[in-house]
């Protein structure tokens, strides 16, 4: 099935882009493409203009920083984040998640960007980058600013983007000394297909005792979705396998599940607690490495 | 409108006039006669499309083709670099009886290459991570799988042979 036909335009700076998305306001951004272009073959989305980001020089950067952290551009390709040296060894959950997205093909053309802003409830990059609080960076014709990711998905396809606006970066902080990170997804064809539930979390303890954490659920409701009762279980306590699973119990309540062509949501909400439970405490051992 | 671009495939360069929602893979079998590409699923899950661009394999199903101006682009017809011997990832595959149908032959070469540029020396495990977005409809995967390994092997003999 051939594409519909649209107007193409590849700007070079981030400020043309801008421009064009003001002039031309049924116009549609595009990274890889790997989500848009599916969209226009088999589901009928039609669109008239595409603005491609791939031509803006320095947009495909991946930097780290020993005090900033880690950045990532908006056309960085998920198979470079997965095999990027400074993600490997302080951000190996990023670069899990980039690793485990799609197949080969696609890694070498697709974003974690364009992941998060095509705003799948199941958007595999999305869960970790949540748990590490990330925040993204935004450019639009009223000047940048900033957005913590967890308030940047607001549904399924909806993000707090607002006319002609696009994401520049997303940026990672430093973990804290002893913490730990881990992030588990299933799905019925392994990493090929999109996740039909995932959990993330961060971890960071002091002796043994749970300092903080921040967990979130990916592919149970209309966003990937904060478990704070659950963190609430163990904030501030040793973190004994007894108190993981009742945070795994807490978490698949929290969860909203719905039945879909990946999974049922009897299967979800009990694959949550499995996985919040995984998760903690794979966690709890990295960060006490 | 249609914009005269410029292609640099498999070494040539061809010029052609496109509309910006042409893919490569239109391209490539209908205005450059390339027909080792194949197309399948139209969605990237089958990888039957699957060419080399910069060193990469990626899906031409989903890349258009304007924004390949600039680019190396290889298919399966510009993988022996002679042209008249088989590259060894094509060589092993015949050998290993890795090729039922063929369809799917093309693309599992490329991607396969795309590991071996990567990994000289893969396990089992890393051939069958590589190959996941390729699917064989003849099914006749322990063969490819098989043939890719005796392919590193082939190639990493060669290169060490012309370093020492
Ligand atoms: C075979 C296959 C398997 C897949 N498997 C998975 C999987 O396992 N897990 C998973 O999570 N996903 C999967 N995907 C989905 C897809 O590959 C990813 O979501 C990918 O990261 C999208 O990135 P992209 O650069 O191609 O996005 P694009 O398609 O270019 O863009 C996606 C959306 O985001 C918008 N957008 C992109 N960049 C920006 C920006 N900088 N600012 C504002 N808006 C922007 C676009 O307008 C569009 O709406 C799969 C896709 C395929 C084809
Ligand atoms: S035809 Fe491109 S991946 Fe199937
Ligand atoms: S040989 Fe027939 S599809 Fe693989």
């Amino acid at each position: 099935m051939r594409l519909s036909h649209f107007d193409y335009y590849a700007p070079t700076t981030v400020a043309d882009a801008i421009s064009l998305l003001q002039s031309k306001p049924d116009a549609h951004v595009m990274a890889g493409g790997t989500d848009l272009l599916i969209k226009m073959r088999h589901a009928g989305l039609k669109l008239k203009t595409i603005i491609s980001l791939k031509s803006i020089s320095g947009l495909n950067t991946i930097a780290f920083d020993e005090t900033k952290g880690l950045t990532i551009g908006a056309t960085a390709l998920l198979a470079d984040v997965a095999i990027h040296p400074d993600i490997l060894k302080y951000y190996p959950t990023v670069a899990q998640a980039a690793r485990g997205t799609a197949n080969v093909q696609v890694r070498n053309m697709g974003t974690v960007i364009g992941n998060l802003c095509n705003a799948s409830p199941a958007a595999d990059n999305a869960p970790t980058l949540l748990a590490m609080g990330a925040e993204v960076h935004i450019q639009g014709p009223s000047g940048k600013r900033t957005v913590p990711l967890d308030q940047f998905f607001k549904g399924p396809g909806m993000t707090a983007l607002e006319p002609a606006e696009i994401v520049t970066a997303v940026h990672v902080p430093r973990l804290t000394p002893h913490s730990g990170t881990a992030y588990i997804s299933l799905s019925a064809r392994g990493q090929l297909d999109c996740s039909a539930v995932g959990v993330a979390t961060m971890v960071t303890l002091k002796e043994k005792v749970c300092e903080d954490t921040r967990i979130f659920v990916g592919a149970c409701g209309p966003t990937p979705i904060r478990v704070p009762k659950a963190e609430t279980i163990v904030r501030g306590k040793e973190l004994t396998d007894d108190l993981i699973d009742q945070a795994g119990v807490q978490a698949s309540a929290e969860a909203t599940p719905i039945t879909d062509v990946r999974a049922s949501a009897d299967y979800r909400e009990k694959m949550v607690a499995v996985l919040t439970r995984r998760v903690l405490s794979q966690a709890r051992k990295r960060a006490s490495e | 409108m249609k914009q005269i671009i410029e292609l640099n495939v498999n070494g040539e360069s061809y010029t052609v006039a496109v509309n910006p929602w042409q893919t490569l893979n239109e391209v490539l079998r209908e205005e450059i006669n390339l027909t080792g590409v194949k197309l399948g699923c139209g969605s990237g899950d089958c990888g039957a499309c699957t060419v080399m661009v910069d060193g990469r394999a990626v899906s031409s199903c989903l890349s258009l083709a304007v924004e390949m101006v600039g680019k190396e682009i290889m298919t399966v017809e510009g993988m022996a670099p002679s042209g008249e011997e088989l590259h060894p990832i094509q060589e092993s595959f015949v050998k290993k009886g890795a090729i039922q149908c063929g369809f799917c032959t093309p693309g599992m070469e490329l991607t396969a290459l795309n590991l071996l540029n990567n990994n000289p020396s893969p396990t089992y495990n890393e051939i069958r991570e590589a190959l996941a977005g390729n699917l064989c409809r003849c099914t006749g995967y322990k063969k490819i799988i098989e043939a890719v390994g005796a392919a590193g092997q082939k190639m990493k003999e060669a290169s060490e042979r012309k370093t020492s």
